[in-house]
């Protein structure tokens, strides 16, 4: 485990933020994942992003599945609702929460079990819907709380640590919410905050299903030689695709002096995220040429990270539902319930 | 079956016997409707398949001054209309009673019985004369049929005539054609016949606080009327209907008036697992939230309804039931859910359970619903079933209450929580079993973690057994403190009865007739019909005080009666049952019947 201990007394050092909350208001109890997860260090990430979002940390939900990474938010923003739900069924959950109350910011953690293999379904029509949540996926390629065995996601070749290689296809996240008409799809690596980081600034201000894909080794169970997950393996073959530069709209100034190459992305709320192209002529709003793009790394054995396709026009859950723009749980009764004269007048015809 | 010669006014049954997709449905709707229309008590059951076009279906009305309207298996009138079930349909008509039939082509000599009267129109001639194009003649053919059996009835035209003004006010030419139909069978009858038949409709007052209402409306109305904002579903036969009625009521009813935008959502779910997740996430945050479905659905929700006990989270669940097992007859009534609804989910649950009788208690338990689901924090199951779900009703007029406010339960604000030293999700303050719940994005000290894996009364993670214990068994109160909030069970007691008739749901019309046809049989018998579960204690006191009790349910293995012999102190012995599950609504005649043999067996065994 994770045994950092934390003092009661903050650093006089820490900055605080617009809301005057500082970095530790955003932590959340003492991990107890295996020294060295992955996961940990995009907990360290999800924590730094709120923070620099200046986000009331109360004003966010943050739900998982079941699995090493549906654990984690307990471990971030201990002020914020938490929904540590079924497996992989946490989709359903967050849905169903952004339907009733649409003003909440919405973090979900699911792993590649939950989200692959018995949560495919879910996590394909939460797409479908385009629920206004992040999703990050903390792609490991192996199921860890019950030790060991291959999830979907684990690369052909790819050996368990008793040492039998999978023969079976992965399924891709990154290129099935592609295919699915996903309105945001990144992908990183938990080792990478510096790329990360922004990524999750960008998916948490993104209107709609934003999913970022973590590549986060296990270092229990697959970060051996011979494994495709591996934090070496990663590291080696990764492949960026475009640098995020995510810019809140107070910070206008700071983002004009990075705007020469890159390209600008108009969120929702008004905020800038802005995309530097590694490959000159790739365009993140392109869908098709993300999945072609891809498929070609994924044919040389190599991992395209960065923001991959982002939509920001694209309509969410309660603008297909055409719901009304405060939460349903807060309109007073008197504008939901119709009354006795309605009644009456509505039996009037059923005769 | 013999009719004896009594006063036969008011009081028959007509079953008509066609194929389904081609539009007799809302010709025999529209002939449930016009006796209703004139004061006379009268039920409609529509028996259909699982198909859309071209498979036998049937629609039973029955009449009776008395108002027992209950399905009669008794048909006193046969309208035909299905050469493919002749067979069954005429063998199935009362000695006495008549056949109508469609006489383009001759009847079957087979198919000749000397005990019923054979009335043939030549509907189908009748129709390629005066219509254009298949369609319109098909159409009008079940007008025309209409016609026939409101001149052997005598149903009042002028009162069918007006239904086709109100339906197809916007386009005369409807209006005209089936004018033209309804005439066709009407003068055909009168013409060749003697009308009407000794079983025949008179005009009475007894609809005036009346109205005509399925199940799922009504449930759908009470949604509504609950202030439910989310519902989620996944479409299934019979519950289907629920909600499309609350989206067609919220259409109406739940815009803004200013933007136009709705007050509500709803979300076709891609299962029922993720329906019961949805309404979950909704209930979680705070807003009240529904789903309908029917028992296979409830099969799917297991694992999530587990979590909603546990976790303590609202929810309201309409379980339309049919038969199972397994996919079953979809399309078929049954009370087959009362085990699986009342332990749902793997490790120990309890669930709350309420049945209504009818559409008008689909409405009124359907709001006490969602005030107990927010009260107890916790899934609460309507349980009907098809022919209350789907079935036209006469029921008695719904009112509503302007002074009504939702019974939110223990939801604390962010002025309540800042008062308070800490807030713990799970630590019940005042001893009723119930604890306090915080809402999302309400206020920071609100937070906490909601699991569906062990915690303790402070909401932590836990491993520790005593501290596990802890929690399930002050659930475990809290539950058992619901039996007396639920809706009251009915009794109706007699002088001098030691045996009880013990019934639930939509058995209450044939057993209440039953209770009837028996009494002038010299047999006594008190009625109980459970309403709630777990049970309040006026259902074991009557158990108790009785010799025997005979359990009336729909199911094959005595659900009800097993749960009362597992939740009641009364001895197995004490118990017997009634039994029907081949998928019609219950009749008097089967409860009797039923009764009479349990009688005769305890006798027997007495003896």
């Amino acid at each position: 485990m994770t045994q950092t201990a934390k003092p009661s007394v903050q650093h006089p050092g820490l900055k605080p933020n617009k809301l005057g909350l500082t970095r530790r208001d955003y932590e959340g109890s003492q991990s107890t994942l295996c020294a060295g997860c992955g996961h940990d260090s995009i907990t360290a990430a999800i924590i730094q992003a709120f923070f620099e979002l200046d986000m009331p940390p109360h004003r966010v939900a943050k739900l998982s599945g079941i699995g090493c990474s549906s654990k984690t938010p307990t471990y971030f923003l201990s002020d914020a609702h938490g929904f540590n739900s079924l497996h992989g069924r946490m989709p359903s959950i967050a849905t169903g929460a952004n339907a009733a109350n649409g003003t909440l910011s919405y973090i979900g953690i699911s792993g590649d079990g939950d989200s692959l293999s018995i949560g495919f379904g879910q996590f394909s029509h939460a797409i479908r819907r385009n629920v206004n949540m992040l999703y990050m996926l903390e792609n490991n390629g192996v199921y860890g709380l019950t030790k060991g065995q291959f999830s979907a996601s684990a690369d052909v070749g790819s050996k368990a640590k008793r040492g039998e290689a999978n023969q079976m296809r992965p399924i891709d996240p990154a290129s099935t919410a592609l295919a699915l008409g996903a309105s945001f799809v990144a992908r990183s690596f938990s080792g990478d905050k510096k790329q990360l980081l922004p990524l999750i600034k960008a998916g948490l201000t993104h209107r709609g299903f934003a999913l970022v894909d973590v590549i986060s080794p296990c270092v229990t169970f697959n970060d051996h030689e011979g494994s495709t997950k591996s934090y070496a393996h990663t590291r080696d073959h990764g492949h960026k695709v475009v640098e995020t530069d995510f810019v809140p709209l107070l910070h206008e100034i700071q983002a004009e002096q990075n705007r020469e190459s890159a390209t600008a992305v108009t969120m929702h709320d008004g905020s800038v995220v802005r995309f530097k192209s590694v490959a000159e002529d790739y365009d993140p709003t392109d869908r098709d040429a993300a999945y072609a793009h891809l498929k070609k790394l994924q044919s040389c054995g190599e991992v395209a990270t960065g923001l991959l396709f982002i939509d920001p026009t694209s309509m969410d859950l309660h603008e297909f539902e055409n719901t009304v723009d405060e939460s349903l749980v807060g309109l007073p009764f008197d504008q939901l319930c119709p009354g006795s004269a309605v009644l009456d007048d509505l039996q009037s015809r059923w005769r | 079956m013999d009719r004896d010669s009594r006063d036969r006014t008011n009081d028959l049954v007509v079953k008509v016997a066609t194929v389904n997709g081609t539009g007799s449905a809302s010709a025999n709707g529209m002939l449930m409707q016009a006796i209703f229309r004139m004061g006379v008590p009268v039920s409609g059951k529509n028996v259909f398949p699982s198909n859309i076009q071209g498979l036998p279906t049937w629609y039973e009305i029955r009449v009776n001054k008395n108002g027992h309207t209950a399905r009669s298996p008794n048909f006193d009138l046969m309208v035909a209309m299905n050469p493919k079930t002749y067979g069954q349909d005429i063998k199935e008509v009362c000695s006495g009673g008549a056949v109508l039939y469609d006489s383009s082509w001759p009847l079957d000599d087979a198919l000749m019985r000397d005990d019923v009267t054979y009335l043939g129109v030549p509907l189908s001639h009748m129709c390629v004369e005066n219509f254009k194009g298949a369609r319109e003649r098909i159409l009008m053919k079940n007008i025309a049929y209409v016609g026939a059996v409101a001149a052997l009835l005598t149903i009042d035209l002028d009162v069918i005539q007006a239904m086709f003004t109100e339906k197809f006010g916007s386009k005369p030419h409807l209006i005209d054609s089936n004018d033209a139909a309804i005439r066709l069978g009407y003068d055909y009858a009168i013409e060749h016949f003697d009308c009407p038949l000794p079983t025949r409709l008179e005009p009475m007052d007894a609809n005036r606080d009346s109205v005509l209402m399925t199940g799922n409306m009504a449930a759908a109305l009470g949604c509504v009327y609950a202030g439910a904002t989310v519902g989620a579903w996944y479409p299934i036969t019979p519950a289907t209907s629920v909600m499309d009625s609350f989206r067609g009521l919220c259409e109406k009813l739940r815009k803004d008036p200013e933007t136009g935008k709705n007050r509500y959502c709803i979300i076709q779910a891609e299962d029922e697992l993720a329906a019961i997740g949805m309404v979950l996430g909704a209930g979680w945050m705070g807003a009240r939230a529904f789903t309908p479905t029917s028992g296979a659905g409830i099969s799917l929700m297991n694992e999530f309804l587990g979590l909603a006990y546990y976790a303590e989270i609202p929810a309201v669940i309409f379980d339309v039931q049919r038969t199972g097992p397994s996919t079953g007859m979809p399309t078929r009534t049954q009370q087959g859910d009362f085990f699986t609804l009342a332990f749902a989910s793997h490790g120990d649950t309890k669930h709350v359970l309420i049945f209504p009788a009818d559409p008008g208690e689909c409405f009124t338990f359907a709001v006490q619903a969602f005030d107990l689901a927010e009260r107890f924090q916790t899934p609460v199951f309507v349980a009907s079933d098809l022919d209350i779900g789907m079935n036209d009703w006469v029921c008695d007029k719904l009112e509503w209450d302007d002074a009504y406010v939702p019974d939110r339960g223990k939801v604390l604000s962010a002025e309540d929580l800042q008062k308070m030293d800490a807030f713990y999700r799970y630590l019940d303050s005042d001893g009723d079993g119930v604890a306090a719940r915080s809402l999302p994005g309400v206020d920071p000290k609100g937070a906490y973690f909601t699991r569906g894996s062990g915690h303790d009364r402070y909401g932590r993670y836990t491993e520790d057994g005593e501290l596990y214990q802890d929690v399930v068994d002050r659930v475990a109160r809290k539950i058992e403190g619901a039996a007396e909030a639920l809706p009251p069970p009915e009794i109706r007691l007699v002088d001098n009865a030691s045996i009880g008739l013990v019934t639930v749901g939509g058995c209450r019309g044939a057993v209440l007739e039953a209770v009837d046809l028996l009494a002038e049989e010299g047999i006594a018998l008190d009625y109980l019909r459970v309403t709630g579960f777990p049970f309040a204690s006026a259902v074991e006191e009557f158990l108790l005080s009785h010799d025997v009790n005979i359990v009336v349910e729909q199911n094959r293995d005595g659900q009800m009666k097993r749960l009362l012999m597992l939740e009641t102190a009364v001895l197995k012995s004490k118990l017997a049952s009634v039994l029907d599950y081949g998928g019609s609504p219950l009749s008097a005649t089967v409860v009797a019947q039923g009764v009479r043999d349990r009688l005769s067996m305890m006798t027997v065994q007495a003896g």
